[in-house]
């Protein structure tokens, strides 16, 4: 029983694994680690996300196993709680609200009742503190934990900067450029400094701190990667220490091995670093480890280790340093050129992964499949170092062909166009043919042509240039008897359009058709023959986006224009079928349906527009879909259609909508709840608008059998609030309409809303205007002029007209 | 026009022999330091780090060992296969004795300072009683293969530790037997197995014998049961040096890198009786091979083969932080190794066992202050001096006129006379020296070329008179009224040729009238080491300049300090003056200007103007540049009396020729570094 609800969006995924220091649980089967505002628990030895614990409102900062029952854990969190949860079942035993933004967690063996958390200091701004925060063992879900006592002053936020020493004897922390450590028993506190930067210019500004779990000496990282053993420190003058030096940049974090025989470090250099007994000459290494290391963690038996990284990556080392598994998330690049495009065959989404490398990613789990090196080359880590970077990537329809470009700029532009077939054996993707210099300039758009099922016959590959060519690639017999493949790729067709730069490509639908954007224009040109069909333009905005519709909408071209357009031309009347003023970011399709979302940005957040290229009315809009810019979207095809009833996010029945935001991976989902809250939930978000606004509020259609009164009707009795409540509902919805004038009835131009954008009507400014053609003539270039049919006129006054007053009522 | 016409001279090829053995003595704050050339030189660490005594090598007695024992005797035990008794008064060996066993590697004396041990070459240790006039054999304690590289007493004195090749071996004095042998590369692996050189040995009161050997490891043993205790790798090359400090709390290594490690016995928690070696502080101040270190309660020292002497305070034993734990490098020798003839512009330099002459080049332009003149004719090497013999120069000098050179070896006087004809120069031996007590600590020309004065043991001083066409005559000797056994090793003669100045060892000044050849009066004694003295050549006003960096003028005349001299003791000098951390090695005067005094050390050249005002402290001491800077008026304010150039490095030498013409006598770091063997490669990051 699915009911339709309001649609909402959903992180899904990519957020940081590296947040926290990762924890393993007691027995080392499971590791904890906090993944944005959530905890995961993976298996160690399957990798494989056993659970997730939910509960936080805000990023999770620090999580600790209770000391005195290993099967629960404490997190922090930015939202001024921490909780206390059984991991093992995923269950949430008590929430703590201490009220002020945790940073760091850190919990103690031998305080039973308190753990110590990093809160910003009231009434400072960048001053922390280190408390203590007494936990009461009471009763119930939630109470409030309000006894803190100050421990330290002027720590720093990180929970790299503060550690606790052996036995809870002590604890260190570091700042800039000093240490303190402060004795619990003795109520000591010694305090050392060394100089910002040594005599040869070495940066001893502290990075990370390190107790030794069984001796009296701390470990401390330091800017210039040098390691310093402090000992004797609880003398204030003859306190020593001695300097283990292997990195050559920032040491990110170090740990004590579980006996304190080893230390491990790791920094940028992406490299695990074991030095033991403190000296200099006995070290080992993990290299290659893939990037920096952000988090070292050991597993309280010893057996294993855990880095997690920069790039979203968690890796499990033995304790004899031997690489033993990772878990990868998406991998944030610096920048995400090759948008997001799904693979067809594995339905992952696909983009840039490490530098030089795509990485398949697996939307359901979270989990990066597999990641594959397109610019093999060695990635050297050096600031300031143009290298080659991938930047466009093109699936033809069935998977079987990958179409990569990459380019570094130095003084002159250096492009790679590299085609991969897909090998059903080794099952990943082969290099076919590499083209170098496909374009003189930054190539912008490449598409395959999707002819059918049966792509063998002739695939096709478009590029489009800023060196004002569009090049058409296909498959030719390699004659050459020797050659290792039978076939590879070359040019067939080098189009130009008036010396403009070519900007956008897409075929239609069969693939008889493409369309090439050219600055302000859009070309369309028969794929056989290449002869140039018709030209459409939408002055005076250069074309952003274009794309055919699709199934029964096939005859229509949408375009996107930079100065604030979206324009459906009709292919078969060669005419502008509608325009609407929306300033569109992202034009996305849905392969398997009509619909194609469209992503406006206007000042502060960005809305979604979902339409058919038939109807100049969007089917729907959301509104504030989220505060940051949306870079780009992609459709995901569903595994199994959902049955989604309402005909608003009948879009969203074969495909998900994904879309990356500068900081993480969301979803647009309509999700399934109880009919009792679905039924409470939407009357009472209802009846409050119209109380606020009171003023006539224009649906869409909304027939008979309503979704909610039909929800009514099938839903067992005893899950319903009472009759007496859904009564009025009931009979309210029953009732024929009276007919009522609108104000804007006269008026020409149509306001469109739903019924999430009505709240705020008033304020919002970028409402689509739907304009009658034959106001604003499109006849440039002699085109004919767009006018709606009579019929089509008539129906929408008709929609107009209609009352739907009789809702206020709920 | 710059105010001198400055000679930059770098040919001066002199190389400072490597440092090879270290000797601290507690009592006296005294540092014995042997040289790869079988130089001894002694630092007095309370003399703000003076080397106040260098008794010149020998080229067949090396030296392997130092010690100090029966109080402050130094000894010195090489591969010659001697132990040598030094005589520090008279800066000569002053007995030897024959070990028997072949080279000596290596001695130790006891705790009591009674009895000395030596390791020698046929892998006997033995054993000499230190008696009043020198060491007598006393027993031979087991014998077994492999030269003995290293030894150390316990402190009890009833147990001997011995390193050699591969092994380590426990001797028992009072049986002589070997009670236990460690096999130090037990832990190795065969087919690795190499020979593992026990560099060094250390035997706790603990009975922990610590070693140190070729394979970069220091290791902790129980020599009762032949455990290992304890084992740090060090460095990837070898552990060359160790050091314990007096408290055993704190080892100092040295490595064939030029690293020096320190090592502290830490409690390994709070309070805990439970004790265990760190490896704390490394310092890298060495280029070659630390073949020495030692460990004062203080500081810890280490001298390499690239010549150096480094003390390094330890901060935690600093009462507070500034001039006292400054960390101190000594090169060169706080002595005069280059003399010049003012007149004839001829500068001789002295090797150890060699002497040349330079002639130095000329310009006919000049410019702008700070300007590089063309040389319009090259300065010319005239004569290069071979000393006979195994022994190395004591001292040298050439006359003013530059027609005479004379030096001294340990038994030998040499004087000849040069004669110029045009660019050839000719030498001529001084035959009929009259016989002096030898070695001369210092020679010294009479401004007119005259008379040599010969500075000698017991404070005497030999007055020789130089005559013409090549000979010499001895006219007197003069000696202090009071007595004193130590010898003189300063000297100035006054320009008038009437006063002679002589600073003798035990820092005492005595100024002779040479017109009556008698003791005209004393310098009011200074508790410190003089380190260089003149006089004035208008005023005969002595200045002399102590190794605490003080500086007084002393009127010969009225036999009292000079009002000047007074205002500066009152006011006090300079901070940044006093902090400097190499001694005024040479005292010059401008004839010009007779309020200008220049003086040089190792780091830089200084005029000082008596006219002007001192400078206070919150003044800045070094204002050359600052000045520049400054309106005409402005700078007249700022002024003050010293006037310091720190363009030349290292100085050696600086005087003031005739016709305002100052000679600069560098010796660059790196030239030196070039002229030493390669050191071990390392591995650079980023290279």
């Amino acid at each position: 029983m699915v009911a339709p609800a309001a649609l909402r969006v959903v992180r899904c995924g990519g957020s940081k694994l590296h947040g926290a220091r990762a924890v393993f649980s007691a027995d080392a089967r499971y590791l904890l680690c906090t993944s944005g505002d959530f905890v995961k628990m993976y298996s160690v030895g399957t990798e494989e996300t056993v659970c997730m614990l939910q509960g936080h409102a805000d990023l999770v900062t620090g999580i600790q196993l209770n000391p005195q029952n290993h099967l629960q854990l404490y997190s922090s969190s930015l939202d001024g709680t921490i909780k206390l949860w059984d991991f093992t079942d995923g269950i949430l035993i008590k929430t703590f609200i201490v009220g002020y933004k945790l940073l760091a967690l850190y919990a103690l063996a031998n305080c039973e009742d308190s753990v110590f958390a990093v809160i910003p200091k009231s009434g400072e701004r960048d001053s922390f503190q280190l408390v203590s925060v007494k936990l009461t063992k009471t009763a119930g879900q939630e109470m409030e934990a309000k006894e803190l006592s100050v421990i330290l002053d002027g720590v720093d936020e990180s929970p790299k900067h503060t550690a606790f020493g052996r036995e809870g004897e002590y604890v260190a922390s570091v700042k800039e450029v000093n240490l303190q450590v402060y004795f619990f028993k003795r109520k000591q506190m010694n305090r050392f400094s060394l100089s910002a930067t040594n005599t040869k210019g070495g940066n001893n500004r502290f990075t990370c701190v390190a107790c030794h779990p069984k001796e009296d000496c701390i470990a401390t990282g330091h800017g210039d990667g040098k390691i310093r053993l402090w000992r004797n420190f609880c003398h204030n003058k003859e306190y020593t220490f001695s300097t283990l030096h292997w990195h050559h940049d920032i040491v990110m974090d170090l740990a004590f091995s579980v006996e304190g025989t080893s230390l491990l470090s790791g920094g940028i250099e992406s490299v695990l670093v074991q030095w033991h007994n403190g000296s200099d000459c006995k070290k080992d290494f993990l290299p290659r480890l893939g990037s920096a290391i952000e988090y070292i963690s050991v597993s309280s038996d010893g057996t294993s280790y855990c880095t997690s990284h920069t790039d979203n990556r968690i890796t499990i080392i033995n304790s004899n340093l031997r690489f033993s598994k990772s878990i990868q998330g998406l991998i944030k690049g610096r920048d995400v050129k090759t948008g997001l495009v799904v693979d067809p065959r594995t339905k992952a989404l696909v983009l840039n992964g490490e530098p030089g490398h795509l990485q398949f990613y697996c939307l359901q789990s979270d989990k990066q499949l597999y990641s594959l090196d397109i610019v093999q080359q060695e990635y050297i880590h050096q600031a300031g170092l143009n290298q080659l970077d991938l930047v466009k990537v093109a699936f033809s329809a069935q998977g079987k062909w990958l179409a990569t470009v990459e380019e570094r700029e130095e003084t002159d532009l250096e492009l790679q166009l590299k085609l991969w077939v897909f090998d059903e054996e080794t099952q990943s993707f082969k290099l076919n043919t590499r083209i170098n210099m496909p374009h003189e300039d930054h190539i912008t758009a490449m598409c395959f042509r999707d002819r059918d099922e049966f792509e063998d016959d002739s695939p096709m590959l478009v590029t489009a240039g800023k060196d004002c060519l569009f090049k058409a690639w296909v498959i030719v017999e390699d004659t050459d008897p020797e050659a290792q493949q039978s076939v590879s790729w070359s040019c067939d067709f080098v189009g130009s359009y008036h010396n403009y730069q070519a900007t956008n490509c897409c075929f239609s639908e069969d693939g008889s058709l493409l369309a090439v954007s050219f600055e302000e224009t859009i070309t369309v040109w028969d794929s056989v023959t290449w002869d140039l069909k018709c030209t459409f333009c939408h002055p005076p905005g250069k074309i952003r986006n274009i794309c055919f519709g699709r199934l029964t909408c096939s005859k229509y071209l949408i375009g996107a224009t930079d100065h604030g357009f979206l324009c459906c031309w009709n292919l078969l009347s060669c005419a502008l079928e509608w325009s609407a003023q929306l300033n569109v970011l992202v034009l996305q399709p849905d392969p398997l349906s009509e619909h194609i979302a469209a992503v406006s940005w206007l000042s502060k957040d960005s809305s979604l527009f979902v339409f058919k290229p038939n109807k100049p009315r969007p089917i729907c809009i959301q509104r504030n879909l989220c505060k940051e810019k949306i870079q780009f979207a992609a459709f995901v095809p569903r595994d199994i259609p959902e049955t989604i009833v309402s005909e608003k996010y009948l879009w969203l029945r074969r495909s998900q909508l994904y879309f990356l935001t500068n900081t993480q991976l969301a979803v647009e989902e309509s999700l399934p709840m109880t009919p009792f809250s679905l039924l409470l939930g939407k009357h009472r978000q209802q009846s409050q608008e119209d109380v606020d606004l009171g003023k006539v509020v224009i649906h869409n259609h909304h027939n008979q059998d309503s979704p909610a009164v039909k929800e009514l009707l099938h839903t067992p009795a005893h899950v319903l609030p009472s009759a007496s409540f859904l009564c009025p509902i009931f009979i309210n919805s029953l009732l024929t309409s009276k007919e009522s004038k609108s104000a804007e009835e006269i008026a020409d131009e149509v306001e469109m809303e739903s019924e999430e954008a009505e709240d705020d009507s008033d304020e919002e400014r970028d409402i689509i205007e739907m304009e009658q053609d034959d106001l604003r003539p499109m006849d440039f270039l002699g085109e004919t002029t767009c006018r709606l049919s009579k019929s089509q006129e008539k129906e929408l006054r008709k929609i107009r007209k209609m009352d739907y007053s009789w809702i206020s009522s709920f | 026009m710059g105010e001198f016409e400055v000679h930059r001279v770098r040919f001066f090829s002199y190389v400072p022999a490597g440092v090879r053995c270290l000797a601290y003595h507690r009592r006296t704050d005294r540092l014995a330091l042997a040289r790869t050339d079988g130089a001894v030189e002694v630092y007095n660490f309370a003399a703000n780090y003076f080397q106040e005594k260098a008794i010149p090598g020998h080229e067949a007695r090396t030296v392997e060992a130092l010690c100090w024992a029966a109080g402050d005797r130094l000894f010195g035990a090489g591969l010659g296969g001697d132990i040598s008794e030094y005589d520090l008064e008279r800066l000569r060996v002053k007995r030897s004795v024959d070990g028997f066993g072949g080279p000596i590697w290596s001695m130790a004396a006891n705790a009591g300072g009674t009895r000395l041990a030596i390791g020698c070459e046929d892998g006997s240790v033995k054993l000499f009683h230190v008696v009043p006039d020198g060491v007598q054999f006393e027993r031979n304690l087991d014998r077994q293969q492999g030269r003995v590289l290293c030894l150390s007493w316990h402190p009890s004195e009833t147990h001997i530790a011995a390193g050699s090749v591969d092994l380590l071996r426990v001797l028992d004095v009072g049986s002589g037997r070997t009670v236990q042998r460690i096999m130090v590369n037990y832990h190795v692996q065969k087919s690795k197995k190499r020979e593992c050189v026990v560099w060094s040995v250390a035997f706790l009161s603990s009975g922990t014998v610590v070693s140190s050997d070729s394979f970069g490891r220091l290791q902790f043993w129980d020599w009762e049961r032949g455990t290992l205790l304890e084992s740090h790798t060090v460095s990837t090359s070898a552990v060359l040096s160790l050091a314990v400090s007096e408290k055993e709390d704190s080892i100092v290594v040295g490595t064939s890198a030029g690293a020096t490690y320190q090592f502290q016995l830490l409690p390994v928690k709070m309070g805990s009786q439970d004790k265990h070696w760190v490896r704390t502080k490394p310092f890298q101040h060495h280029t070659h091979d630390v073949r020495a270190v030692a460990h004062s309660p203080t500081a810890l020292i280490s001298g390499g083969l690239d010549a150096q002497l480094v003390i390094r305070p330890l901060m935690e034993k600093m009462q507070k932080k500034g001039y006292e734990a400054v960390l101190r490098k000594f090169t060169f020798p706080h002595r005069r190794l280059v003399s010049s003839a003012r007149k004839a512009r001829l500068l001789l330099f002295q090797f150890s066992q060699h002497l040349e002459l330079w002639k130095l080049g000329s310009t006919d332009e000049s410019g702008k202050d700070g300007e590089v003149l063309p040389v319009c004719r090259a300065p010319e090497h005239l004569v290069q001096l071979k000393s006979k013999g195994p022994e190395h120069i004591y001292c040298s000098c050439v006359s003013p006129c530059g027609s005479w050179i004379a030096y001294s070896t340990a038994s030998r006087f040499h004087l000849y006379r040069a004669q110029y004809e045009g660019d050839g120069v000719s030498i001529k031996k001084v035959a009929n020296v009259p016989k002096l007590l030898l070695p001369a600590y210092q020679l010294q020309c009479s401004a007119d070329s005259g008379s040599l004065f010969v500075a000698s043991d017991q404070g005497s001083v030999h007055v020789l008179q130089l005559l013409e066409p090549g000979g010499c005559k001895h006219l007197h000797t003069l000696r202090p009224p009071s007595g004193t056994l130590e010898a003189v090793y300063l000297l100035a003669s006054s320009a008038d040729g009437n006063w002679l100045a002589a600073a003798s060892g035990d820092w005492e000044i005595h100024i002779y009238s040479l017109k009556r050849f008698k003791h005209h009066c004393t310098v009011p004694m200074y508790s410190c080491a003089v380190t260089a003295l003149a006089i004035h050549p208008v005023t005969n006003n002595l200045v002399i300049a102590y190794s605490d960096q003080q500086l007084f003028e002393f009127s010969i005349p009225e036999k009292q300090y000079t009002a000047w001299s007074r205002t500066v003791q009152n006011s006090g000098l300079h901070r940044a003056w006093l902090e400097r951390d190499s001694p005024i090695t040479h005292i010059a005067f401008n004839p010009k200007n007779p309020s200008h005094i220049l003086l040089h050390d190792v780091y830089m050249f200084c005029v000082l103007d008596k006219s002007l005002p001192l400078p206070d402290d919150s003044a800045s001491l070094m204002n050359q540049s600052a000045l520049k800077q400054l309106p005409e008026t402005a700078r007249k304010r700022q002024l003050h009396a010293f006037k310091i150039c720190k363009k030349f490095q290292p100085l050696l030498f600086a005087d003031l020729l005739d016709e305002n013409c100052l000679v600069m006598v560098e010796r660059p770091i790196m030239d030196i570094k070039t002229q030493l063997p390669p050191p071990i490669q390392q591995k650079k990051f980023g290279t």
